[in-house]
């Protein structure tokens, strides 16, 4: 096996030392002065300080988003406010490898991934949905729908950019207008688009970010938007229902998985495998989405693992800013013992523990590739989303108890599917109860396809024409 | 009518209706159920919790294989519903009368427009699909389509001043769409929603696709909203808006899909309620056929 001569990126981006909440057009800092620090994951080095919100800074964001919805974005024409969606993407797309590397530093994933995926994609997602904006009477939803208000939107740390473009690219073609609070540990990207929008002469008001922690969510999900759109864990999820029910604010939510990657007897195995890779190692196996359930035919097993190990045993975990590097650092402390301490619980609950010899670099947040075998579908690690590069096998024997086994389970975001027989990918993917089903693929996003859950892993869909309605009031 | 004067009339009793069969409450009670007037119309069946879990058992049962019948086969049950409700429409339009007080000739009205929202929903079983999904051109080789599927079981309660024509527009566009339902009907006026499931009975409808309660919803919703088991919850028949509060709170610990008091739409937005969609990708071209990005 030949080993790779590091390949660092070269580009470095402007990070400031300091950013403020950007609200109605500039940067300011948090009425009460609260600031934290964001940590690069990968060396443990702060990158900056950024301002807090607080409730004051949230009642004056919601505040010029509603003057600027009421006075500028609502009444804009769909082909005005289309172009400047398509003027954000073409800036996105000219600043790519920029933000790619702010990313990959602020974020910890791997710059390959933040190069060809992150930021194209959301790139995509406002060149998509900027199109929308002067064909919204064509979407099947009325002759003249109209916009909800402000959207309030809560953002994790998984993909900060292409989160966020998920959020707004939507709103903003619809006609609202947003105040989107980025994650605690991730607020880079989301402080770089403000400036984005800013070059991009985007009117005051209409995109407002707000950095801060669970705290700074709450509020404004309590303030007073028209409509709230949430991606993240389900707990948090079902508190945001909870806090809202009785109210008229409508609510979207794209929440966590478990998600089952079946593999019959009759897969293209080396593409299973790839696809069982692509699965949970993706992004670290920080995606709501991850194929963390591997189901495997008995057949096929012995196979399909010794396949699958072998070819983890090539992933290289390291420096996220190596273009090389396929594995990158885990988020933050606080995910990485998470993770640790439910993969403990896999060994305490008797399945068997394989991880590729890989070397970790000293500092940093890092955890091996992980594989469980002789897993029980009772086990916490079958059951519990560990949002980290760990992945459950389990086997099955007829069809039948592989769609039993895959949906047993109250997620509902994703499910996978490998076979070459084209009518039992159909017959599967009608019966799993999963919003997304990748067949004979796995972790394929686009902006013109439907994206979200179902059951406990939320309601409504981002992307597509479908994900319209989300912002509609319809 | 050729009948005696002094015969004595044979009054029905009026029960649940639960997979396809009509029991009794299993608590045993009963409610007195008057015209607006006062005048004692009948006793029906005042459902317990337990009940509410039969009904979803059963329409959880239902569900899977209702939701598999071809769209075709959907649309031609709705359309025996309403064929089934027009050859008994003196009779509703009677039941329709005593509950609400209308004028006959107004009620018959309700009960036409009634058969008429039956055969409406009818026609869309086979169309909704194509209407709402479709192929999404994605930036990449891959076929990539999406389609609305049912959500489940819906927990409905049933509008308590339109008890039949309310019921149907909230029954119709969610079964029509592959889900079954279990019915809170209009607490103080559900005899003509009762009558309806011996409608349902004589049309091919599966048992458990359609389950009717009579009751208080005050006392049967709660347990309908934190049931694990149901995807859904309609609150359009909760005039109560702590209630409804309540109620909505109770169905967000499951992250159940939520229809809001007072929310209006077109027949399209009432059958997307109770749906989500689908989508499903697969590669297309041999250059696609690696399984992933690494």
């Amino acid at each position: 096996m030949f080993e790779y001569a590091p390949a660092p990126e070269s580009v470095r981006p402007q990070i400031k030392e300091h950013y403020g909440l950007f609200i109605d057009g500039e940067f300011t800092d948090a009425a009460d002065g609260a600031v934290f620090k964001s940590v690069n994951p990968s060396t443990e080095e702060a990158l900056f300080t950024v301002a807090e919100a607080g409730e004051a800074d949230v009642q004056a964001a919601v505040a010029a988003a509603r003057r600027a919805q009421e006075s500028v974005w609502g009444p804009m024409s769909g082909a005005e406010r289309g172009k400047y969606l398509f003027r954000i993407a073409r800036l996105l797309q000219e600043r790519a490898r920029e933000f790619a590397v702010a990313e990959s530093l602020d974020n910890g994933k791997p710059i390959k991934e933040t190069r060809d995926f992150d930021v194209p994609t959301a790139a995509q997602h406002f060149f998509y949905h900027a199109g929308w904006a002067d064909k919204l009477a064509y979407a099947g939803l009325g002759a003249d729908p109209r916009p909800l208000g402000v959207i309030g939107q809560v953002i994790p740390w998984n993909f900060p950019l292409l989160m966020l473009s998920w959020k707004i690219a939507p709103a903003l073609a619809c006609g609202n207008t947003v105040v989107l609070k980025p994650a605690e540990t991730t607020p880079l990207t989301a402080l770089m688009f403000a400036e984005l929008c800013q070059e991009a002469e985007l009117p005051p008001g209409v995109v407002n970010i707000l950095p801060g922690a669970g705290a700074t969510g709450a509020a404004l999900v309590d303030s007073a938007v028209d409509k709230v759109a949430f991606t993240g864990s389900t707990a948090v999820g079902r508190a945001i229902a909870k806090s809202i029910a009785g109210s008229k604010k409508k609510l979207t939510l794209e929440l966590g998985g478990k998600a089952a990657n079946i593999v019959f007897d009759d897969a293209p195995i080396d593409q299973a495998v790839e696809g069982i890779v692509n699965g949970i190692f993706f992004n670290q196996g920080h995606v709501c989405c991850a194929g963390s359930r591997l189901l495997v035919q008995e057949s096929v097993a012995d196979d399909v693992l010794e396949r699958l190990k072998a070819r983890v045993e090539t992933l290289r975990v390291g420096d996220p800013l190596d273009k090389n590097t396929d594995i990158g650092a885990i988020n933050s402390a606080e995910q990485l013992s998470r993770i640790q301490a439910l993969a403990a619980t896999g060994g305490d609950e008797g399945a068997e523990v394989w991880q590729p010899a890989c070397e970790l670099p000293e500092r940093g947040f890092w955890f091996r590739p992980t594989v469980f075998t002789g897993v029980q579908q009772s086990m916490r690690i079958a059951k519990e989303e560990i949002f980290g590069p760990v992945l459950s096998v389990l086997t099955f024997r007829t069809p039948d108890e592989a769609i039993a086994k895959a949906n047993n389970t109250p997620y509902g975001l994703s499910a996978g599917v490998w076979t070459e027989k084209g009518s039992k990918i159909l017959w599967a993917a009608e019966r799993l109860r999963a919003g997304v089903v990748w067949a004979n693929t796995f972790n394929q996003f686009d902006a013109a396809s439907p994206f979200g859950g179902l059951k406990e892993s939320g309601y409504g869909r981002e992307g597509g024409r479908q994900g319209l309605e989300a912002y509609l009031d319809v | 009518m050729s009948e005696h004067a002094d015969r004595l009339r044979v009054k029905k009793t009026y029960k649940l209706y639960v997979g396809g069969k009509f029991p009794r409450s299993e608590s045993g009670r009963s409610y007195p159920v008057s015209s607006p007037d006062g005048a004692e119309l009948a006793n029906a069946a005042l459902a317990s919790r337990k009940d509410g879990r039969d009904a979803v058992a059963a329409a959880r049962k239902a569900q899977r294989p209702w939701a598999g019948q071809t769209a075709y086969l959907r649309g031609q049950i709705l359309y025996r519903a309403a064929e089934m409700l027009e050859g008994r429409a003196g009779q509703f339009a009677e039941e329709l009368a005593d509950a609400t007080g209308a004028e006959a000739h107004e009620a018959l009205g309700t009960v036409e427009a009634a058969i008429d929202r039956l055969v409406h929903y009818a026609g869309w079983t086979d169309k909704y699909t194509s209407v709402l999904g479709g192929a999404n051109p994605v930036a990449g080789p891959y076929f990539n389509h999406t389609t609305p599927e049912p959500l489940g079981v819906i927990a409905i309660v049933a509008p308590q001043d339109d008890p039949l024509l309310g019921l149907i527009d909230a029954v119709a566009p969610a079964i029509a769409t592959g889900n079954t339902v279990v019915v809170l009907a209009s607490e103080a006026k559900p005899l003509p929603a009762l009558s309806f499931g011996e409608v349902l009975a004589t049309s091919d409808l599966p048992g458990g696709v359609v389950n009717l309660l009579s009751g208080k919803a005050a006392e049967v919703a709660p347990h309908l909203a934190a049931h694990a088991d149901v995807n859904g919850l309609d609150l359009g028949g909760v005039a109560d808006a702590g209630l409804a509060a309540s109620l909505e709170a109770a169905a967000a610990e499951t992250l159940k899909v939520v229809r809001r008091p007072g929310r209006t739409g077109t027949s399209l937005d009432l059958l997307r309620q109770w749906t989500e969609y689908k989508t499903v990708w697969h590669p297309a071209g041999m250059a696609a056929t690696a399984g992933g990005g690494y």
